[in-house]
This record gives C-alpha cells, structure tokens and sequence, in this order.
C-alpha cells in the first residue's frame, strides 16, 4: 500500500506562520486606527 | 454597565485597560505558544501536528464567542439603548471574523496531515465558515449603516439572528458525527492529558486577554471618530448661524 510520507513539523510551521501573521496584521491595524483617531480628535480639540 | 454610558467615564477605564489586556495577554499567549511548540512531547496519534491546537482552539473560542459579544451588545442596543454598545458590537466584528479566519485556515492545515484532506464538508467545518461568512455580512451592513446615516438596529437584530449559529457550531460534532472528533472538553470533565490541557488552557486565557485589548483598541478608534464628527458638525452649525441671524430681517422685509 502506498503511504504518503508528510513532514508533520511543516505543517505546524505553516500553521503558526498563518496565525501569527493575521494576528500581527490584526494589531498593527487596530491600535494604529486608534493612534490616528485620537491624534485627530486632540488636534480638531486645539483648533 | 450603565455607569460606562458615559464615553468620558469609559474611556478613563479603557486607557489603563488596553494595555493591561495587551501585554498580559501577549506574554500568556506567547508563553503558551513557545509550552505548546518546544515542551509538549508528540501526541500518540496525531504526532507533533497536536501543536497546532494551540492556536486553532483560541481561534475557535473566540471565532464564536465574538459573535456571542456581537449578539449580547445588540441585546443591550435594543432593550436598553446603551450608547456604547453598538459600538462595542462593531469593535468586536472585525476581530471576531480574523479569529473565525485563523481557526478554519489552522483547521484545514491540521486536517491535512490528520485526516488526508485540507476540507471536508464536515457539520463542524461547515457550520464555522457559515459564522465566517456571516461576520462578513454583519460588517457590511454596519458600514453600510455608518456611512448612509441609516439605523443601526437593522445590524443590531442581524446580530442577534446570527447568534443562533454559535449552538450549532458547538453541537455539530454531537448531531453529525463526521470527520472532526466529538468535544474533548465539557463542563466538569476533560479527555485531554494534563500534559496537554494546562498550555492549552493558558493560551486560551492568554488570546482572549489580547482579544479584549483589540476590542478596546477599536472601540477607542470608534469613540474618537464619533467626538470628531461631532464637534466638526457643531463647529459648522456655529459658523452658520450668524450668517442665518443676518439674512433673517433681510427675508423678513422682502
């Protein structure tokens, strides 16, 4: 019977770099929507 | 709940918040990750591919229960009229639907080795890209309501619609017994090894703490957007009306 011989590790690694890439993405994004909101709303606040 | 109406109270709370939830939840998660990757020994059927768990059951959990946020903030928008919480309920969307995201592209990278296939139209696998899907639809119609200037109860009420999918997700694997194993933990009891439960459980604790800071951060975002349209719009009304006092006597006579 044939079997296919998978390297179960490069799997984990894919699996890891998917999520941690996404989460990564995920942060940037939201905290730099954040910073600019309130950036913007303290200037609009001085003006 | 009614104390943080108040967005000025709110956001003295949120400011101290955000980066508790963060850096505790980062150091927990990354711990449990670095538990789950180097510590663990392979499991006595799937090999080393159960460290995948340590991240796809997080992405799980919080996949649903960022619909479950979504649908108890709609709850609070509709019978209470809480101020923040449609807000709140649009903070959690887009987190929410990268977490459904994360679970399914882990789900099928794991089953690949596992199970000798990347997706199987499985009530499990199925039932979450439905919940994925309908994150997809939740943020449509919510930015569809912002940018109109349209009701946010129509959102409100797909949100608590939609929640009806979160049971099923968690019954799947009991009503259509297929490809994905029945659930390991329930209350009280557990079929998974210590060896394996303790990091698991870490890392769930440790990804909803950065899942918290990530509302919080959208929610802060949202907040600053809406005090600068208003104020904008205040502003405009303000210009305008000594320009109206002064055509007034002039119409008047004409």
């Amino acid at each position: 019977m044939m079997r296919e011989q998978l390297n179960q590790w490069d799997f984990v690694l894919m699996a890891y770099g998917v999520g941690v890439v996404a989460l990564a993405m995920l942060i940037a994004w939201a905290w730099r929507s954040m910073a600019r909101a309130e950036a913007r709303r303290d200037a609009v606040r001085r003006r | 709940m009614h104390i943080y109406a108040n967005p000025t109270r709110f956001l003295s709370l949120a400011r101290w918040l955000t980066p508790l939830l963060f850096w505790s939840g980062l150091a927990l998660s990354v711990g449990a990750v670095a538990w789950g990757l180097f510590m663990v020994p392979p499991d006595r059927l799937m090999g080393d591919t159960v460290r995948i768990l340590f991240i796809h059951v997080p992405a799980a959990w919080l996949g649903m229960g960022g619909w479950a946020g979504i649908a108890i903030s709609s709850a609070m928008l509709l019978i209470w009229k809480h101020p923040l919480a449609a807000l709140a309920a649009r903070a959690i969307a887009v987190p929410g639907m990268v977490f459904c995201a994360i679970c399914l592209a882990t789900g099928s990278i794991w089953g690949r080795p596992t199970w000798g296939t990347w997706w199987e139209w499985d009530g499990r696998l199925t039932s979450m890209l439905v919940l994925l899907f309908l994150y997809a639809g939740y943020i449509a119609l919510t930015e569809a309501a912002e940018k109109e200037g349209s009701s946010t109860k129509i959102a409100a009420i797909f949100g608590m619609v939609g929640a009806v999918n979160v049971p099923i997700i968690n019954r799947s694997v009991v009503w259509w017994n297929s490809l994905h194993q029945p659930p390991s933990i329930t209350a009280g009891k557990s079929a998974i090894e210590a060896t394996f439960l303790v990091p698991l459980l870490i890392a769930v604790v440790g990804f909803s703490l950065l899942f918290g800071a990530i509302v919080l951060m959208r929610m802060r975002a949202l907040i600053a957007q809406a005090q600068v349209e208003a104020r904008l719009r205040r502003r405009a009304l303000d210009d305008d009306a000594p320009a109206m006092a002064a055509a007034t006597p002039a119409m008047e006579q004409a």
